[in-house]
């Protein structure tokens, strides 16, 4: 299915601070965040604990109130909404109403069949009786779960619950799904198939989705763009491509590792990273064939991300640094990145394609 | 005193007991539930948060909770005349036990609704709920098992307190064992209203823990039961991989 992401920005988020004060002390849990989500796109936020992804998210539909910076979610700004005191007032209800959420946690009431679960919006919205248990049958049958309806949570899987989950956050006809490490607590199998129920959604229904995760094969599965967080701030940001195509990313080389030392002295070391078009092209064996020299592959990581081949590769080359600057050029001139891996000229590892 | 004798005079105490139990737990419920709630709410970091409104409550309740109950019924007498028209008798004893019940109850709901995991709270607010459905869709429900072995707590510890009904003429069980079995040597009748007592008690008791009980299967956090479980264990292995995560 091909991709639905537009240029409009659904979520921008603008100078996005919360600082958490408790006894006196103030951690600041987000610093100046600057977020545009695409509409149409997987956004992932990746991070380690405590970087402030959580705090992050929860901010996009206000359920902590951010310390200053302003949050529009599909042209409305919610901090404007926002009204005082720790209370949310009925223009901000009403917007949440329209952005989708699923929990690390799940969070489904126990009390409640998984049918009734579902309805739980609905019900918030006012919609009838008959119109709600339609939807309800609706979005089940969507996350395929159609034969559990009367079920309670309690009788489900984690992945199984995670799907009444989604299904829950897609009652409100959101065009916005917030998922707050949605698969952090399912195993590895179930992961995959919540992501890809995740990327179906998102095509299906131009559903933007906005994720935070600390598992980086979550990002590399279904995501279109990434944001690295780190202390409160966006390290790095962009779609995959973009990432890969920047020196140095961090992001990158975390979604595409490739390892593997210098065979022996006199050997150039180069990551190559595979973006767009270059990739199409069989540049190893055209290098090999031309200069006549024999290539080894260290490592790779490969991928396709959008219907494009991405990826990096580590190859060793015969010969000093000094020894390979025409293939090294000629390499560049295929519209690749090399980075020459050598601790001896740091400067030179940083040196980007274009 | 022969058992011809006794059966009127025992019939009437436990209607008694049962007409003052059943009325002051219905209040205490009614009071002590939303009073309960609004404990929660107003804490630091409650939805309602409201460190006055949370501290009264709280001093109220505590000093409900503290006071024996032969006081508080003694220190209510010009109330409980105002309310019912009369400071003795069987319904005279209502208002105190009904007072006493109400914080005392109101402990137990908070207790129980603090319990209910913040994730379901959050989960609601992000579809737009505000928290009146909060309260009625995610807290009392979620809390509900709790809140039923609450009731059942409440409901004996009123029996208990019944028995010193007797002092405003109240009657009932308690009483009736007091003043025929204690004060007039007569053990055998009092041994005999214990025994009542006892398994007016367990009937309570077992009822309440069932009632909560199977609501919680049907939540299922509990599990099946053991029987249930042997069954189960016959499956085919793969058949329950899938529900352990």
């Amino acid at each position: 299915m091909p991709s639905t992401v537009t240029e409009t920005h659904v979520i921008t988020t603008s100078g996005l601070t919360k600082v958490y004060r408790s006894r006196g002390r103030e951690v600041t849990a987000l610093d100046g965040v600057d977020l545009h989500v695409r509409e149409g796109e997987v956004y992932g936020v990746i991070g380690q604990s405590g970087a402030g992804k959580s705090s992050l998210i929860r901010c996009v539909n206000l359920l902590e109130r951010p310390t200053s910076g302003t949050v529009t979610v599909a042209g409305q700004d919610l901090t404007a909404l926002a009204g005082r005191g720790p209370r949310a007032g009925r223009e901000l209800r009403q917007a949440r109403s329209r952005i989708g959420m699923v929990f690390q946690h799940f969070n489904l009431l126990s009390s409640r069949t998984v049918q009734d679960n579902v309805e739980l919006p609905l019900e918030i919205l006012g919609t009838s009786g008959k119109e709600r248990s339609r939807k309800a049958l609706e979005l089940l049958d969507l996350v395929g779960l159609a034969d559990k309806a009367k079920a309670y949570p309690a009788q489900l899987s984690g992945g199984q619950k995670q799907r009444v989950g989604i299904a829950r956050a897609l009652a409100g006809d959101p065009k916005v799904l917030l998922s707050d490490e949605a698969t952090s607590a399912l195993d590895p199998e179930t992961t995959r198939s919540i992501l890809q129920l995740l990327r179906d959604l998102n095509r299906q229904l131009g559903l933007t989705v906005l994720l935070i995760t600390h598992e980086m094969d979550v990002v590399k599965q279904i995501c279109d763009s990434a944001a690295l967080m780190d202390d409160g701030r966006i390290v790095e940001s962009g779609t995959v491509s973009e990432l890969l195509a920047t020196p140095g990313s961090e992001l990158a080389s975390a979604l595409f590792p490739v390892g593997g030392e210098a065979t022996g002295d006199e050997r150039t070391v180069l990551d190559i990273t595979f973006h767009g078009e270059s990739a199409t092209q069989p540049v190893i064996s055209q290098l090999s064939r031309t200069y006549n020299i024999d290539i080894s592959i260290l490592g790779a990581a490969i991928d396709t991300v959008g219907g494009l081949q991405v990826g990096r590769m580590r190859i060793e080359l015969p010969g000093r640094y000094e020894d390979n600057v025409v293939p090294i050029g000629f390499l560049r001139e295929q519209g690749l990145q090399i980075d020459v891996v050598n601790r001896e000229q740091p400067a030179l590892v940083k040196e980007g394609a274009k | 005193m022969t058992w011809t004798q006794m059966q009127p005079l025992l019939e009437q105490a436990c209607i008694e007991t049962l007409i003052m139990v059943g009325w002051s737990t219905l209040i205490a419920v009614a009071g002590g539930l939303p009073l309960g709630v609004l404990l929660v709410l107003t804490d630091r970091g409650g939805l309602l948060q409201n460190t006055l409104v949370s501290k009264v409550i709280g001093q109220i309740v505590n000093i409900g909770r503290s006071m024996p109950f032969i006081i508080l019924m003694v220190a209510l007498t010009s109330f409980t005349r105002w309310v019912t028209g009369t400071s003795i008798g069987s319904e005279a004893a209502i208002v105190p036990l009904a007072i006493s019940g109400i914080p005392f109850f109101a402990r137990l709901v908070e207790t129980a609704v603090r319990e209910v995991d913040h994730g379901l709270v959050e989960a609601v607010q992000s579809m737009g709920g505000n928290t009146w459905t909060i309260v009625r869709k995610v807290l009392v429900p979620e809390a509900l098992p709790s809140l039923i072995a609450s009731t059942t707590t409440t409901v004996i510890a009123l029996i208990g307190y019944s028995a010193m009904a007797g002092a405003v003429g109240g009657g009932g069980l308690g009483d009736f064992a007091v003043r025929y079995g204690y004060q007039r040597f007569d053990s055998e009748l009092m041994w005999i209203t214990v025994a009542i007592l006892a398994v007016v008690i367990s009937v309570i008791q077992f009822a309440g823990d069932f009632a909560a009980r199977s609501l919680h299967r049907r939540g299922g956090r509990s599990g099946p039961s053991p029987r249930l479980r042997l069954l189960r264990a016959k499956e085919p292995a793969g058949a329950d991989v899938g529900k352990v995560a």
